[in-house]
């Protein structure tokens, strides 16, 4: 699963690489890619095309679409669902944030601290991805049911008032509520944040802290100066496999939320499958995807890590 | 490829050369290593050695020229249908089989089926016996290097192609290996040829060096041929260090050319001159450290008659045990290196005394003034 | 204040385990409720010990034909999608071709696409062109989100293959085929297979994809998705729980396999 820590290079232009070795078959190299990249243009890239075009259509399912550049369909969207758009933002923001709270300590621990039981915590990570995500998220419907445990011990606590007074939770429950989406969001996207943040660590070299020690800096300075900052290629990673699959994702807010903590990702679904309103769905999956291509753009950029993702 | 050292093992490359786009890695060049010899391809890095190995071997198809084994023009063959083997820089052993397949690659590949003798009397020959269901990494870098010469010799090649084989050694077995190479080579009597940035190992395991330089070769000869008498500045500093005075001929007196660099004379043999050497043209002339006597300025009257001479004043002097290792400025030229033997240390030989260099005409060498002096000072190792 | 030195030195071991507790606390729930008796439709609340699930694992009508199809897919997904991405990267990483940026772009898209963004177009497509949902249009849509992940691991090892065992196999009597088979193939392997493994679990598991392109087809997590809305049949866990225990048994025993293997040669 590391894999996905070493996603190929974005868009930008490639770093010189060495020079491959001259073969006798100029075309050899086209024969390879052909049925791959074909299967990529048509199934891929020839359905955003369709989606552009359905977004701008008119029409009904009985008397069929047809395309009238009606980008009205674009405003009526956002305006019906700006608060889902806000909510998924929100939403997978916070996860994100909570995924690099809890997730680097962990790496760190595996990184540095494990020793020999470093490889045992990897699989622990790892193997909860073999058990159904559904599965596993319909067990927070166990962890979180009203009057179970964790509610009784967060309502001792007087946890539930405050976050029932930030409009997180309402009353005693948290099932159905922001919070269980959010907490949901962060279980399910948790080793995305782990395993880059771990590949990242684990190539810092351990005598750097040594070096830093030596330099008078505290722990908590050669933390802050030299680990974090060398980390940072597996910070913005992370953040991103967290946040993106987050933004665009309804299963949490269907399963563990109700119908005020919906999500962008729930309206496509239900545009699309219940109300068969394709013009609009496609609209909507639209933005979204504008959306977070404008934000991981930026955010590379400004990160200046062109060549991590 | 089945013929040991049959005749026509010669290497001969006529008009070889090499262009990626603009930039030319080898110029047109005639070479021929002849049957059984040692020959080395020495330079720095870049220079078109490894390109032109490349080429023997196949891997590299040349932009021009031909290349010949024995009679055969092998140009056009594929490396895999060529009877010549590479050791490779870092050796390139396979990772995924044990040593026993790595070696019995090459035979397997030919389609032979029973190996086991074969392979097991070339372990033992690069004494690996024991080794030989170990996976290389698991093998120190002395023994993957054997492995990786038994791997290319147990095909009886026609050449043995060495690219840098030694440079992942450490400085020890370095000269360990380099002797059992040279034994190897001398048992088996296949021609090798050697790619190397290490003036040293060329000349301490070569019968004949070439010393390239920019994609051209500057000079081939033996090894004491090439140190004693240098052609051009390049050769004379990639092969150890030298001294250079800039002269102007003054005379011709039979064998010698008389030369004159600051108030002095200087005398130097005409064979060992390879500049045009008409009178009042400059000349380069060019002498080793380790040639120079050094004599106090109080003495100069003990030293004997005949031997070029040059004044000076010893701006820094280091030990360094076998050797005290000098540097003198002098009006001819700023930084003259000597080397003096520990023999017999006179105290009064310290920074700041005033000294007389001299040494035997004999040891002199001429060289074209157009020249840059420091050529080759950066790339020697 | 040793107490408080040493909790102050463990912080981030402390930290890193109740992480680690929160990752695996679900699966926990997963297998302990595979034990369960529930009185109503839902497996939600804990009741009484029983073993009935267990012993009838397919007892729940259309689970074990929704778990068969979801294995057969992830099987072909990963075969296609494994051939595909192989191809592409040895593409990559071995020569020098024009469009060499489009190509990485495209590849790397679909790894940057939210799940959903993916499946509604993908469904304006199919839609399009009236196709039959079902198996194909899933397995379509999963070689293609599945393509991506392999070829970045693929290409990672063949990157970090040294290009002089190729031209040492070519030296020694290899042929380009023989080359390929016999040395190109053997170390790129492991990436292959790494590869090869994320596709079955990515296809496996894949459940926004392929709700929107499966029609009437059901796949064991849409059956999972249905049995939310239904109530949830206590065999949900005890798939579950298997799952996580082979997986688990199956990393430990290829670990240990590799150990053993490693002292043996030292």
């Amino acid at each position: 699963m590391s894999t996905l820590t070493e996603a190929p290079p974005p868009l930008a232009p490639e770093a010189p690489e060495p020079k491959p070795p001259k073969r006798r078959g100029r075309f050899m190299p086209y024969w390879l890619l052909l049925p791959g990249i074909l299967w990529l243009l048509v199934f891929f890239a020839l359905p955003m095309i369709y989606q552009a075009s359905t977004s701008v259509q008119t029409g009904s399912l009985e008397e069929g679409y047809k395309v009238t550049w009606h980008f009205a369909t674009y405003w009526d969207a956002l305006s019906a669902y700006w608060p889902q758009f806000v909510r998924s933002v929100l939403y997978a923001g916070t996860a994100t944030i909570l995924c690099l709270l809890l997730g680097y300590p962990l790496a760190y621990l595996i990184a540095f601290r494990a020793g020999r039981w470093r490889n045992l915590i990897m699989i622990l990570v790892i193997a909860p991805f073999f058990t159904s995500f559904l599965i596993r998220t319909l067990a927070w419907k166990t962890i979180l049911a009203d009057g179970g445990p964790v509610v009784g011990a967060l309502n001792t606590l007087h946890v539930l008032d405050v976050t029932s007074w930030l409009g997180w939770t309402a009353g005693d429950r948290v099932l159905a509520t922001p919070l269980a989406v959010v907490c949901g969001l962060t279980y399910n996207f948790l080793p995305f944040m782990i395993l880059p943040l771990y590949t990242s660590l684990e190539r810092i070299d351990g005598r750097l802290h040594e070096a830093a020690g030596d330099l008078y800096a505290r722990p908590s300075t050669t933390f802050r100066k030299v680990t974090f900052p060398l980390s940072m290629p597996g910070v913005v990673s992370g953040t991103l496999l967290t946040f993106i699959p987050a933004a665009g994702d309804y299963v949490n807010a269907d399963l563990l939320g109700s119908t005020d903590t919906r999500m962008v990702g729930n309206v496509i679904q239900t545009q699309f499958l219940r109300v068969l309103d394709y013009p609009t769905a496609a609209a909507l999956s639209f933005i979204l995807m504008a959306a977070i291509l404008l934000m991981v753009t930026l955010y590379i950029r400004r990160s200046g890590t062109e060549d991590l993702v | 490829m089945t013929n040991k050292t049959g005749p026509g093992g010669d290497v001969r490359l006529t008009g070889i050369a090499k262009t990626y786009g603009a930039f030319t890695a080898v110029h047109p060049l005639d070479l021929t290593v002849p049957q059984g010899s040692f020959f080395a391809l020495l330079g720095a890095s870049g220079c078109g050695k490894t390109t032109t190995l490349r080429m023997i071997a196949g891997l590299e198809e040349p932009s021009a020229g031909t290349v010949f084994l024995g009679d055969q023009d092998v140009t056009a063959l594929p490396p895999y249908k060529r009877p010549v083997n590479t050791v490779f820089q870092s050796y390139a052993l396979f990772p995924h089989l044990d040593i026993f397949e790595n070696v019995a690659f090459g035979l397997r590949r030919r389609g032979l089926k029973s190996v086991k003798k074969q392979v097991e009397e070339m372990l033992e020959l690069v004494q690996l016996g024991e080794q030989a269901r170990k996976k290389p990494h698991q093998l120190s870098g002395g023994q993957q290097q054997r492995v990786a010469v038994a791997r290319a010799l147990i095909n009886h090649p026609k050449v043995l192609l060495l690219d840098e084989p030694l440079g992942a050694l450490d400085l020890k077995l370095r000269r360990q290996m380099q002797l059992e190479l040279k034994r190897i080579q001398t048992e088996v009597g296949i021609t090798f040829v050697h790619v190397t940035h290490d003036q040293e190992e060329a000349m301490t395991m070569a019968d004949t060096v070439a010393v390239m330089n920019a994609g051209r070769v500057e000079q081939l000869g033996a090894p004491t041929d090439l140190y004693e008498n240098p052609r051009t500045t390049f050769v004379a500093n990639f092969l150890g260090t030298s001294n250079f005075i800039e002269a102007e001929v003054d005379a011709k007196t039979g064998e010698d050319i008389v030369l004159k660099a600051g108030g002095g004379k200087l005398v130097l043999p005409e064979a060992r001159c390879s500049a045009p050497a008409g009178t009042g043209g400059k000349v380069l002339v060019g002498v080793r450290p380790e040639k120079i006597s050094l004599t106090h300025a109080d003495d100069a009257g003990e030293i004997p008659e005949g031997r070029n001479r040059i004044t000076g004043r010893i701006a820094d002097s280091s030990f360094i045990g076998v050797s005290t290792q000098y540097v003198v400025d002098s009006p001819v030229c700023p930084d003259f290196e000597v080397y003096a033997q520990n023999i017999d240390r006179d105290p009064r030989l310290v920074p700041g005394a005033e000294v007389v260099l001299h040494w035997n005409p004999a040891h002199t060498f001429g060289l074209d003034a157009a020249q840059d002096a420091d050529a080759g000072v950066e790339e020697a190792v | 204040m040793p107490f408080v030195n040493w909790f102050k030195r463990n912080l981030v071991v402390l930290a890193g385990l109740l992480t680690l507790g929160y990752l695996l606390l679900p699966n926990v729930v997963v297998t302990v409720f595979s034990f369960n008796k529930p009185k109503g439709r839902f497996n939600y609340e804990w009741q009484q010990f029983s073993l009935d699930a267990w012993k009838d694992p397919c007892g729940v009508s259309g689970l074990c034909g929704s778990l068969s199809l979801s294995l057969q897919i992830a099987f072909w997904a990963t075969l296609g999608a494994t051939l595909l991405g192989t191809l592409i990267a040895f593409a990559l990483v071995r020569y020098r071709f024009r469009a060499r940026g489009a190509v990485n772009s495209l590849i790397f898209l679909p790894m940057a696409m939210p799940e959903v963004v993916m499946a509604a177009s993908l469904l304006t497509l199919f839609l399009n062109m009236g196709a039959q949902l079902g198996f194909w249009t899933i397995l379509i849509a999963h070689i293609m989100f599945c393509l991506s992940f392999v070829v970045t691991a693929v290409k990672a090892r063949v990157m970090s293959m040294d290009p002089k065992l190729e031209e040492a196999a070519r030296d020694l009597y290899a042929g380009p085929f023989q080359t390929f088979v016999r040395v190109t193939l053997p170390i790129a392997a492991p990436g292959i297979a790494a590869g090869a493994l994320l596709a079955f679990a990515l296809s496996f598991d894949d459940f926004i994809i392929t709700n929107f392109n499966a029609g009437s087809t059901v796949t064991f997590p849409m059956f999972v998705w249905g049995s939310a809305q239904r109530g949830t049949p206590v065999q949900i866990n005890v798939i579950g729980t298997t799952m996580f225990v082979v997986a688990v048994l199956f990393v430990l025993v290829s670990m240990v396999a590799g150990n053993r293997r490693n002292r043996h040669k030292a």
